[in-house]
C-alpha cells in the first residue's frame, strides 16, 4: 500500500464542496449528460450496479437504462460500437472496468479510434471517451492491477488523462466528453476511496494539456501522475521537515503534454524525480524524464530519476504487492540523496 | 410460364427497368475502375497494395442500390467496389489510390481507407473485420437518434475468424440494431480455402444469435438487390439486424501481384467462375433476354464509362502530391 493514506489536496480558491474522487467523475458524467443528450455511457454492470466500484451509483435512476447502458461482458464489442456511434452523431463513454482489459480492445482504440480522423483526411471525427481504471495494492493480482496509460499515450490520435484529485477528475472529464477526439481517461482505483477534495459548486471545465503545480518548492521537482501525486505530496511534507523544499507538478494529461510547465519547474529547482505507477521501462515516466532532460539539461544538477512500478507482473500476496509500488519513503530517501541532505 | 420466366418477370416488375439498367451500369463502372487500378499498379504508378474487387461487383452494387444516400456502409481492404457503389467519385478515388492531395483522404488513407461522410461511407478498413464495431455503432446511433438510417457492414469470409464479429452480432441482435452484415464469401482467406479455416456452417453462426440469415448467389445482382432491399427495410422498421452470405469469387489474386495461384486454387475453378458466373455478363444477358436493353444500349453504357474512367485516371495521374508539411495535419480534430 502506498503510504499516501487519506490525502486532501489543497483546493482551488473557489472550491467549496468536498467530494470523493469517484464522486467527481460521477458528477462530471451527470452534468455532461444533462447538457448533451447525445452523451451515453455503456459498459459492464454500469447501470443498477453503478460499476463494480459503485462510482456511477444513481446515474441510471436519473438517465434511465437507455443512456446508462449495461452491456454483455464484451469489451471489444461495446468499445467498437462506441467508436461507430461516436462517428455518427453521439458522444459515447465506453466504460472499461479494469484498465487491464484495455489489452482486449487495443485494436478498436489504437487502430480504429485513434486513426480514423487522420486516415479519412480529417473528415470523420471520433468523440469517444474510454474510461478505464489503473493502480495496484487492491490485492487483485496481475490482471486487475496494472497502470497501462503508457499504451494509449504511445499512439498518435489519442488523448490521455491521468487525474489525481477530485477537482481535476471532474473538470478534465467534462473536457474529455466535449473533445472531438478519442480520449482515454484513467481513474486510480485507490483514489476512489482514499482521495477527497474540494470542488466548486458552479460548473467548470479544465482544458486538456495544462499541468498543475500541486505544491510549490525550490529544491527539487516531483513530476507525478495520478496515484503518485498523493505519494509525492506525502514525500514533500516529509522533506519539508528536513529542510528540503519540494515542488510537485502534475501533468494531468500525458497527451497533450504541457512540457513548458514541467521544464520551467525543473529549471527552477534543478533536480527532478518522475513518479508514475506504470512500469518504468519504455514508459510515461521515461517520456516525462526525457522531456525535462531535453528542456532543462543545463539547469540540472544531476540526472533525472524515476520511481515507477517494479518491473514484475503485479503479485497477489500483500507482502509481495506492496513492494512493487513507489512509496513516500522511497521518494523521500531519493530526494534527500539527490539534494545531498 | 416456366418458373424461370416467371421469376424474371417478377424481377422486372418489382425492380423496374431504370434500376435494372442502373445495376448494370454500376457493375460496369466498378469493373472498369478496377481494371484501371490493375493497370496503374502494374505500371508502378500506384504505391502500396491493390486488392481488386473484380468478380464480386454484384454484391456491392446490389446492396448499395438498396440503400438511401444517407445510410451508412463500412468497407474492407477490398473496398473500391463498395465505395463506388455507395456513390464515390472515381477521380477522387483514383487520386487517393495514387496518394494525391486531391484524393478522398488527402492521400493519407490510400486504397484501403477510402472514407467519405458525404456518401455515408464510414471507411474502408485494413484490419480484417475491423469495422464490425463501427457499423454496429452507426446502427446504434441511428436507432438512438431516430434518424431511420441503416448501416451495412461488408466483410469477406476471412472475417469469420475474428471474435469481434460475434460480439457485434450479439449486441446487434440483443438491441435490435439496424445493421446488415454482408459476408462476401469468395472462398479464399487470402491464400487459404475458407473450409480449411471455418468450422461448421457459416449461416449457423448468425442464426445462433437469432439473426435473420440468408445465403444467396452473390453473382446475381437482382437477387442481391431484392434480398438486401427486404432486409434493409426490415431493419429500418426496427425489426433488427440481418446477415447475408453472398457466394462469390474474386477473379484476380488476393492482391495485384498474387499471380501464381495454382498452389491454392485450380485454374479450372477460376475459369469456370469467369466464363459461367460473371455477374456483368449474366445480368447483361438477362437484360437483353427480357428486352430491357439491346447490345447497342449495353455497349453505349460501357463506352460512356470507359471515357469517364479514363478521364478520372488522367485527373489522378496529373494531380499533385500533398506537400510534405501536411503530414502532421489531421491527427487531431
Amino acid at each position: 500500500m502506498p503510504d499516501a493514506a487519506t490525502a486532501t489536496v489543497a483546493p482551488p480558491r473557489d472550491a467549496t464542496k468536498e467530494i470523493g474522487f469517484g464522486d467527481a467523475v460521477r458528477e462530471a458524467i451527470a452534468e455532461e449528460m444533462r447538457r448533451d443528450p447525445t452523451v451515453v455511457l455503456m459498459g459492464e454492470d454500469v447501470a443498477e450496479a453503478g460499476t463494480t466500484f459503485k462510482v456511477l451509483k444513481g446515474l441510471v435512476e436519473e438517465f434511465g437504462p437507455g443512456r446508462i447502458i449495461d452491456t454483455p461482458i464484451s469489451e471489444v464489442g461495446f468499445t467498437g460500437l462506441c467508436v461507430g456511434a461516436a462517428m455518427t452523431g453521439m458522444r459515447p463513454i465506453a466504460d472499461i472496468m479494469f484498465g487491464d482489459f484495455l489489452m482486449l480492445v487495443m485494436d478498436q482504440i489504437g487502430n480504429q479510434a485513434a486513426k480514423i480522423h487522420y486516415m479519412s483526411g480529417g473528415k470523420w471525427n471520433v468523440p469517444i471517451v474510454i474510461r478505464a481504471t489503473m493502480g495496484a495494492t487492491r490485492r487483485s493480482a496481475a490482471q486487475h492491477s496494472q497502470s497501462l496509460h503508457a499504451w494509449p499515450s504511445h499512439i498518435p490520435g489519442l488523448k490521455v488523462v491521468v487525474p489525481s484529485t477530485p477537482y481535476d477528475a471532474k473538470g478534465l472529464f467534462k473536457a474529455a466528453v466535449r473533445d472531438n477526439n478519442p480520449v482515454v481517461f484513467f481513474e486510480d482505483k485507490i483514489s476512489y476511496t482514499k482521495v477527497k477534495g474540494l470542488v466548486p459548486t458552479e460548473e467548470y471545465v479544465i482544458p486538456l494539456g495544462v499541468a498543475d503545480v500541486k505544491r510549490e518548492g525550490s529544491d527539487i521537482t516531483f513530476i507525478a501522475t495520478s496515484s503518485m501525486v498523493q505519494v509525492a505530496l506525502g514525500a514533500a511534507a516529509m522533506l519539508e521537515e528536513v529542510g528540503i523544499s519540494a515542488e510537485v507538478v502534475d501533468p494531468r494529461t500525458t497527451w497533450p503534454l504541457d512540457e513548458e510547465t514541467l521544464i520551467n519547474s525543473v529549471k527552477k529547482t534543478s533536480r527532478c524525480i518522475v513518479m508514475d505507477e506504470g512500469y518504468g521501462r519504455y514508459s510515461v515516466a521515461a517520456e516525462l524524464a526525457q522531456t525535462v532532460q531535453e528542456g532543462a539539461f543545463y539547469d540540472l544538477d544531476g540526472p533525472v530519476r524515476r520511481l515507477c512500478a517494479m518491473h514484475v507482473p503485479i503479485p497477489f500476496s500483500p507482502a509481495l504487492e506492496d513492494v512493487t509500488v513507489p512509496t513516500e519513503k522511497q521518494a523521500f530517501d531519493l530526494a534527500r540523496q539527490m539534494c545531498n541532505r | 410460364m416456366t418458373t424461370a420466366t416467371k421469376m424474371a418477370t417478377d424481377a422486372a416488375v418489382q425492380i423496374g427497368k431504370e434500376k435494372l439498367l442502373r445495376l448494370y451500369e454500376q457493375m460496369i463502372a466498378i469493373r472498369l475502375f478496377e481494371e484501371r487500378v490493375n493497370d496503374l499498379y502494374t505500371r508502378a504508378l500506384m504505391p502500396g497494395l491493390a486488392h481488386l474487387y473484380i468478380g464480386e461487383e454484384a454484391i456491392a452494387v446490389g446492396v448499395c442500390e438498396a440503400l438511401q444516400p444517407d445510410d451508412y456502409i463500412t468497407s474492407t481492404h477490398r473496398g473500391h467496389g463498395h465505395c463506388l457503389a455507395k456513390g464515390a467519385s472515381p477521380p477522387l478515388m483514383f487520386a487517393e489510390l495514387l496518394g494525391k492531395e486531391a484524393g478522398y483522404c488527402k492521400g493519407k488513407g490510400g486504397s484501403m481507407h477510402i472514407a467519405d461522410p458525404a456518401t455515408g461511407n464510414l471507411g474502408a478498413n485494413a484490419i480484417v473485420c475491423g469495422s464490425a464495431g463501427i457499423a454496429t455503432g452507426a446502427a446504434y446511433a441511428s436507432k438512438y437518434l431516430k434518424n431511420g438510417r441503416v448501416a451495412v457492414c461488408f466483410f469477406g469470409e476471412g472475417a469469420l475468424g475474428q471474435g469481434i464479429l460475434y460480439e457485434e452480432m450479439n449486441l446487434a441482435q440483443l438491441w435490435k440494431l439496424p445493421v446488415i452484415f454482408v459476408c462476401e464469401n469468395n472462398s479464399y482467406n487470402e491464400y487459404t480455402h475458407f473450409k480449411e479455416a471455418t468450422a461448421g456452417d457459416v449461416a449457423a453462426r448468425p442464426e445462433a444469435f437469432g439473426i435473420a440469415t440468408h445465403t444467396i448467389d452473390g453473382q446475381d445482382v437482382r437477387t442481391v438487390y431484392q434480398t438486401a432491399s427486404r432486409y434493409i427495410e426490415r431493419a429500418r422498421r426496427g425489426e433488427g439486424p440481418a446477415f447475408l452470405q453472398c457466394i462469390t469469387y474474386r477473379y484476380h489474386g488476393h492482391h495485384v501481384g498474387d499471380i501464381a495461384r495454382a498452389y491454392y486454387r485450380p485454374k479450372a475453378e477460376e475459369q469456370e467462375w469467369v466464363t459461367q458466373k460473371d455477374p456483368i455478363t449474366l445480368h447483361g444477358q438477362w437484360l437483353m433476354d427480357n428486352r430491357m436493353a439491346d447490345r447497342a444500349t449495353l455497349d453505349a453504357i460501357q463506352e460512356k464509362l470507359v471515357k469517364e474512367m479514363d478521364a478520372a485516371v488522367e485527373f489522378a495521374v496529373n494531380a499533385p502530391y500533398p506537400d510534405p508539411s501536411r503530414v502532421t495535419e489531421d491527427i487531431y480534430a
